[in-house]
């Protein structure tokens, strides 16, 4: 199953290949690179860097690449959830919801006088049993997950607006110094934020090639029915991605608080959750579910970042940045579909 | 029969005397006719709310305010919550000028979107109190900080400290909202027009945050990197600035970087400044603009005038608030205004 199943990413292989054929010539590498959407991002990140590097003075600096990684660990974190039930042939917009309601009600329950531990262990519950809730939505009511999942934020956020608490603004609660420990602590030097974007990168890795759920989550992104047919539990597996990329947000959400010190619900009105799907497709991961790896998250993260950081040092105007932004997500929409144009197969794999 | 007559207005005078008397002996006082009025003008009348959101402590300390004084004169208080939309706030304008309340309280997401709406709604004869954030049209009253005030406030704070010869370096960065709000737009004039007589200042950074506060956190963060000596920092919101706070601590310079911000004077922010997160906050105290805004609502409610006719505008004093004077005074929380 695992051998087999591999060969089920033609995208990946392509590269692996043509790396091993770089060696000998330059001109092939950027040919093979220029196929895929993934080569074409990775160009434009390495471009963007060198350009970066040359005309900005300390933006080489070891200090300036770790704030750089840093700004965009929770997004990678968040990407990487979303990543997992991409390649489900799923999409889950209730990712920020989810993250601001859970860890606002779990600082509310402190200052009610929980203590934050028992705290955040009620939020961590409510975060999952809000994701399985939209699993089984999605799974055995069969809504569209976009729907369901916009339905979904928007009722989290109602829910929490309404019962858990009245300000969007919620600080940390005072006299808990260990929780400063995810958002700003430092272990040889590495900010603890980017060391478990780090390790949550080797894991989802290792859970999409070497597990059994891994494998299965790809041939549901590939093929639903036929998965189906040959005894895949989707509809389980449906519910656990979404549990899974709750719990992922929820833990995006304590880093993030952590590391400002409060969390703002106002998040879920902001365009954080398309950041989030511009990692993911700007990394490579097709939105058509089935294909994509971890690397595509790290690369679309980084490219991000670089730009993001670089954009900062120079004081670009923001509705420029926002610009920017856009403008590089079209292009690489739009090369990627002149580059793997859509046929009958592709388009029938349930477009967004 | 002339006598009768008189003497039946004799006695109907004697009678009239002494119930007269009877009721001054009583001493029941007198009816203030002005009391009546003002209390039968405003009851029943229809006052709507139209935040930029509910949900965070500048709206819900103004609307705590609003309801408390709508129950007690006993008019119909409403909340219209477009919930940071500036495209659901315009369409609940709208159909606000359809149904035609007496009095709509704005608070304008920037300075342009609700401009012509809120004309077009005194031209319906809806009497307009835009609140904290203006728009371009000015209507029958504003009140709210002085945003240019705000600005040249808090750049004069930071002059002060990283001025010529003093502070680490004469570098400042400016983190701002969203570029459209009144806030942003007349805020940055106040700080460039303190700034521009101090040529020294160098603004190295000047970003927008979202309101967010692990943007500003990241931006804060990288402007540090390029900047180590920074010495100043100028937020434009309290919300925001616990991540700009944050990134100033996190790199151990809370002592070198001076930060200033500003907001409603909740106590969340007046925390901030016990904590040494916010070297200065400045302060627009919510309660206080709460019940300056009631005094307006009651007195253009009646008012005979017509809408749109007198334009009235009140900018309230703002508070320096520092870690000498946090108290009870200057900062607040929801229950307690309730």
């Amino acid at each position: 199953m695992p051998e087999k199943s591999s060969q089920n990413f033609p995208a990946g292989e392509t590269i692996e290949v043509s790396a091993a054929k770089a060696n000998r010539d330059g001109a092939w590498l950027f040919a093979n690179l220029a196929k895929s959407q993934e080569g074409i991002v990775l160009m434009l990140a390495v471009l963007a860097f060198i350009g970066f590097s040359l005309f900005l003075p300390s933006f080489l600096s070891p200090g300036n690449l770790l704030a750089l990684v840093r700004s965009v660990s929770i997004l990678g974190i968040l990407a990487l959830g979303m990543a997992i039930v991409v390649i489900g042939r799923g999409i889950d917009v209730s990712m920020i919801a989810t993250m601001v309601v859970s860890v606002a009600w779990a600082f509310v329950l402190t200052r009610g006088g929980l203590d934050l531990e028992l705290a955040l262990v009620v939020g961590g519950l409510f975060a999952l049993a809000a994701g399985m809730a939209i699993g089984i939505l999605i799974a055995f009511g069969e809504v569209p997950p976009i729907f369901a999942t916009l339905a979904a934020g928007s009722i989290i956020y109602g829910l929490g607006r309404t019962f858990f608490f009245k300000l969007e603004m919620q600080n940390v609660p005072p006299g808990y110094e260990w929780f400063s420990f995810f958002g700003r602590a430092q272990i040889f030097g590495i900010p603890v934020t980017v060391l478990t974007f780090g390790v949550l990168c080797v894991v989802v890795h290792l859970i999409l090639s070497r597990t059994r759920f891994g494998w299965l989550t790809y041939a549901m992104g590939n093929n639903p029915e036929a998965s189906r047919i040959t005894g895949v539990p989707v509809r389980p597996m449906v519910v656990a991605h979404y549990a899974v990329s709750a719990i992922v947000a929820y833990g995006a959400g304590l880093i993030l608080a952590s590391s400002t010190s409060a969390i703002n619900a106002r998040l879920f009105n902001s365009t954080m959750i398309y950041d989030i799907l511009l990692v993911v497709v700007l990394g490579g991961i097709g939105l058509s579910g089935g294909h994509g790896k971890v690397r595509n998250v790290i690369l679309g993260t980084i490219f991000v970042g670089i730009l993001l950081n670089g954009m900062t040092i120079l004081n670009i105007d923001y509705t420029i940045q926002n610009l920017v932004k856009g403008v590089v997500l079209l292009l690489a929409i739009v090369i990627d579909s002149l580059i793997n144009p859509r046929d009958e197969q592709t388009s029938q794999q349930g477009d967004l | 029969m002339k006598l009768g007559h008189l003497g039946i207005t004799a006695m109907a005078a004697l009678v009239a005397t002494v119930t007269a008397t009877a009721t001054l002996a009583q001493n029941k006082g007198l009816e203030n006719p002005r009391s009546t009025s003002f209390h039968g003008t405003l009851e029943g009348k229809k006052v709507v709310f139209l935040p930029l959101s509910m949900g965070f402590d500048l709206t819900e300390g103004w609307a705590a305010r609003m309801r408390a004084q709508a129950d007690r004169l006993n008019y119909d208080f409403q909340i219209r919550d477009p919930a940071w939309s500036t495209d659901a706030g315009t369409r609940a304008l709208q159909s606000l000028i359809g149904e035609a309340p007496d009095l709509i309280v704005a608070h304008n997401p920037d300075i342009q979107s609700y401009a012509r709406l809120l004309a077009q709604a005194q031209a319906k004869g809806i009497k307009v109190v835009q609140i904290n954030l203006e728009s371009n049209t000015q209507t029958d009253s504003y009140v709210g900080a002085d945003w240019t005030e705000i600005g040249k406030q808090a750049a004069e704070a930071v002059v002060e400290r990283c001025g010529e010869g003093k502070g680490s370096s004469n570098k400042v960065a400016i983190d701002t909202g969203v570029p459209t709000a009144a806030s942003d737009v007349f805020q940055l004039d106040g700080i460039y027009k303190v700034l521009d007589q101090h040529p020294e200042i160098e603004v190295v950074s000047q970003q927008a945050t979202e309101y967010n506060p692990e943007k500003a956190r990241s931006i804060m963060e990288t402007v540090l990197q390029q900047h180590p000596d920074l010495c100043g920092a100028i937020g434009i919101w309290d919300n925001q600035d616990t991540g700009t706070a944050s990134a100033i601590e996190q790199a151990g310079k809370g002592d070198q970087v001076f930060l200033v911000t500003s907001g409603g004077g909740n106590r969340v922010g007046c925390e901030n400044v016990e904590n040494g997160m916010f070297d200065l906050y400045i302060s627009y105290n919510v309660p206080l603009q709460g019940d300056i805004l009631n005094a307006e609502i009651a007195r253009l409610l009646l008012s005979e005038t017509k809408a749109g006719e007198n334009k009235a505008l009140y900018f309230n004093p703002l508070t320096q608030i520092t870690k000498d004077n946090v108290n009870q005074r200057n900062c607040w929380t929801l229950d307690e205004i309730r």
